[in-house]
């Protein structure tokens, strides 16, 4: 008999123990609420301004070098005044820049056109980005109206360093078709 | 109360022979249901196992039904959610976790040489609390809102919106982990403290071997399915906002805790199918395991893995690189105990005298298919492929070829390997043929094609789908209905043993060497091992 009271007070004794492990673990599956909490903190996962701010690191701004751009404007065939508010200006590579040209419709009648940009050096062209710009639509304006459009741009930083001087020329054209004829 | 019956029984042994305690007495249901004899309670954890086995498979006909075709035909789409969720519940819940302790309550003392469980008062409860389980699972259909339509994994914050069905499934969740978790328990106990004489844990059967393992699985991954499906309900109805963003909680939260359970849920089905395998390859190769010692550590060290890949199933919650590339090798890791396992078997077979009774055949089904649903959950380990499959067909079909084609099939060869034992009868050997046959063609028909449905893109647990997955659909369905049809042939083939079975012979398996075969007669009689066989 004592053997078998033996085993009956080790079974209890493991059944006590195991049993302790469960409810261990229920709590554990508690504890898990608090530890999620602090790995979201720890690895930012919950911080959704995150990405904006590397988005904002990432924009390394140049300062060591300045590079001038010089705004020009054409029109081609159009009877439209067009000209930037400023002729140019200094610019870090990787900084925001903003400037505005003004067109005025000389006409009688409304006309839309399209302004066609090009870049001197003409390499310059795919270093020069271009975040917002008059260009992107077709511009219609009624009889004598004028209008301030703007320009907003980086420039690359990986721009080769032998050039100094960029120069953006806009041409505006009449857009075929939206002219209204009599009749 | 265990005491009074263990002090019972051992002084049981000093006896003799006579068979009068007073706790079995009551014939007819009673006897059941008072019932604290392991062999009983494994014969109710089978029959009950196998219920919810076509109970489920039912669910599985009606979502085959349903995809049989594109476009809705037979059910509403929350009707058919709800056949997703329970029958993926039933299964793994109902049908093959019970299976397995159907066999532990049979297998266990008598491969150790036990008289009984430790706790055999507490094993009648650990059944009985299956059926108030299953039936609050059932009920939930017939409450206001219908069945819950969450899937298995009960995801917040679908769980939190969903109808009174959710509570219902809550609480059956609850039992059924009660249920496991002092099954578990029993199983730890009686395998540490009474085994026989001489019985070191090296000596042991694998089976048993790889039922502790599960045990401590079960142990400590259940508390925490628990614990996460009463944060969900304190979340419906207390104003505790655990998954709430609303409330400063995370749904994401939910998938960890319930994942962290959920992985070593997987080799809680699969861990014990491996033992019975363990003993079913020997025996038709007449030789011994090899590697034994090389298995044991191999089980232990998928069941420690598992606890650490568990988010390998939510590569796509929006996880750290770093931590997307951990779960990823972590996981691939276990590939590596798992390939022990795989060639042992193999090995076993090598050069061995082999035969091809139904037990066999069903376990070389385990060896190809489970293997193949292994191969392809390295696939879905690997996060940049697994951001492509995730809750695809893919998916599914990798879990069913390591659900079905793993535990179902191996749970299958040990009840055709174990019958006679157990009944004194043999089943019919040609019946049995076509019954792994027709199973093996159908689950094929049924579910290769399902990777190829995942590869190009269709989505899991909807209810319909675009034209181009018609035709693979249409195979799969059919495949269904033809697996469905043979699992019956199964419950034919038991019940024609049963009642009209030839009589078994004492070792109808020439190269069955554990205790119930070489000390036990055939059948089993009621009480066995009153007296501990010395093993050498």
């Amino acid at each position: 008999m004592s053997t078998a009271d033996s085993i009956v007070s080790a079974n209890r004794l493991l059944l006590r123990k195991l049993l302790v492990v469960s409810v261990l673990m229920f709590g554990f599956a508690f504890a898990l609420v608090p530890f999620y909490e602090k790995i979201c903190e720890v690895a930012g996962l919950r911080d959704i301004f995150r990405s904006d701010e590397v988005a904002a690191k990432n924009t390394q701004v140049d300062m060591s070098r300045s590079v001038a751009v010089e705004f020009d404007s054409n029109t081609q065939r159009l009877a439209w005044t067009f000209r930037p508010l400023a002729s140019g200006l200094a610019a870090h590579p990787g900084a925001v820049m903003h400037v505005e040209y003004e067109v005025r419709n000389t006409l009688d009648r409304p006309v839309t056109g399209q302004a066609v940009p090009s870049y001197g050096p003409q390499l310059a062209g795919q270093y020069f980005r271009k975040l917002e710009c008059f260009c992107f639509q077709q511009q219609t304006l009624a009889p004598g109206e004028v209008r301030r459009m703007p320009v907003v741009f980086v420039i690359d930083p990986n721009l080769p360093k032998d050039i100094g001087t960029i120069t953006l020329s806009y041409t505006f054209f009449e857009v075929a078709g939206t002219q209204k004829r009599p009749g | 109360m265990s005491a009074v019956l263990d002090t019972h029984g051992k002084a049981h042994d000093g006896h003799g022979d006579h068979d009068d305690h007073g706790h079995h007495t009551p014939t007819g249901f009673m006897r059941w249901v008072t019932t604290t004899n392991h062999k009983d309670i494994g014969t109710m954890y089978l029959w009950f196992s196998f219920a919810m086995f076509l109970f489920g498979g039912v669910m599985a006909m009606v979502i085959r039904a349903e995809l049989f075709q594109p476009g809705m035909q037979i059910v509403t789409p929350e009707f058919f959610n709800s056949m997703t969720t329970y029958h993926g519940l039933i299964m793994v819940f109902g049908a093959i976790m019970p299976a397995f302790v159907g066999f532990a309550n049979w297998q266990i003392p008598m491969m150790i040489g036990a008289p009984d469980m430790a706790f055999p008062r507490m094993n009648n409860w650990s059944f009985w609390l299956l059926p108030p389980a299953a039936i609050l699972l059932v009920a939930s259909f017939l409450v206001p809102g219908g069945g819950a339509g969450v899937g298995w994994t009960m995801y917040a914050p679908l769980t939190t919106q969903m109808g009174p069905g959710m509570d219902l499934t809550i609480f059956a969740v609850h039992i059924l982990g009660m249920s496991s978790i002092m099954g578990s328990i029993n199983i730890i106990t009686t395998i540490l403290n009474l085994r026989a004489p001489g019985m070191t844990l090296m000596k042991m059967p694998l089976f048993v071997w790889t039922w502790l393992i599960t045990a401590y699985l079960l142990v400590a991954s259940m508390p925490v399915l628990a614990g996460a499906v009463t944060m969900t309900l304190t979340d419906r109805h207390f104003g505790t906002s655990f998954f709430n963003a609303a409330g400063g909680g995370d749904p994401v939260l939910y998938q960890h805790i319930f994942w962290f359970f959920g992985h070593p849920e997987v080799y809680i089905i699969a861990i014990p199918a491996f033992g019975v395998i363990s003993q079913v390859i020997p025996a038709f190769s007449r030789k011994p395991l090899f590697g034994y010692a090389s298995m044991v550590y191999a089980t232990s060290s998928i069941a420690i893995l598992s606890f650490m890949v568990w988010a390998h199933h939510m590569y796509v919650v929006g996880m750290p690189v770093a931590g997307q590339l951990y779960f990823m090798y972590a996981t691939m890791l276990i590939a590596v105990p798992t390939g022990v396992k795989v060639f042992n078997w193999v090995a076993t077979m090598w050069k061995g005298s082999l035969t091809f009774e139904t037990p066999m055949l069903f376990a070389l089904g385990f060896l190809f298919l489970f293997t193949l649903g292994g191969f392809t959950g390295l696939v879905l380990a690997m996060t940049v492929v697994d951001v492509q499959l995730q809750d695809t067909y893919y998916v599914v079909a990798h879990f069913h070829y390591v659900m079905v084609a793993g535990a179902l099939f191996s749970a299958y060869a040990g009840v055709y390997f174990w019958f006679p034992k157990w009944t004194g009868k043999m089943y019919d050997e040609t019946l049995g043929k076509w019954h792994f046959w027709l199973s093996i063609i159908f689950f094929n028909l049924t579910f290769f094609v399902q990777h190829f449905l995942g590869l190009a893109g269709m989505p899991r647990r909807i209810p319909d789908y675009s034209l181009q997955f018609a035709e693979f659909n249409q195979i799969s369905s059919i495949g269904a209905f033809g697996f469905g049809i043979s699992q019956l042939l199964f419950l034919y083939i038991i019940i024609k043993a049963i009642r009209s079975g030839e009589k078994a012979p004492q070792l109808p398996w020439d190269g069955a060497d554990t205790l119930e075969w070489t000390h036990l007669p055939t059948p089993a009689p009621y009480h066995t091992f009153e007296n501990p066989p010395t093993v050498k």
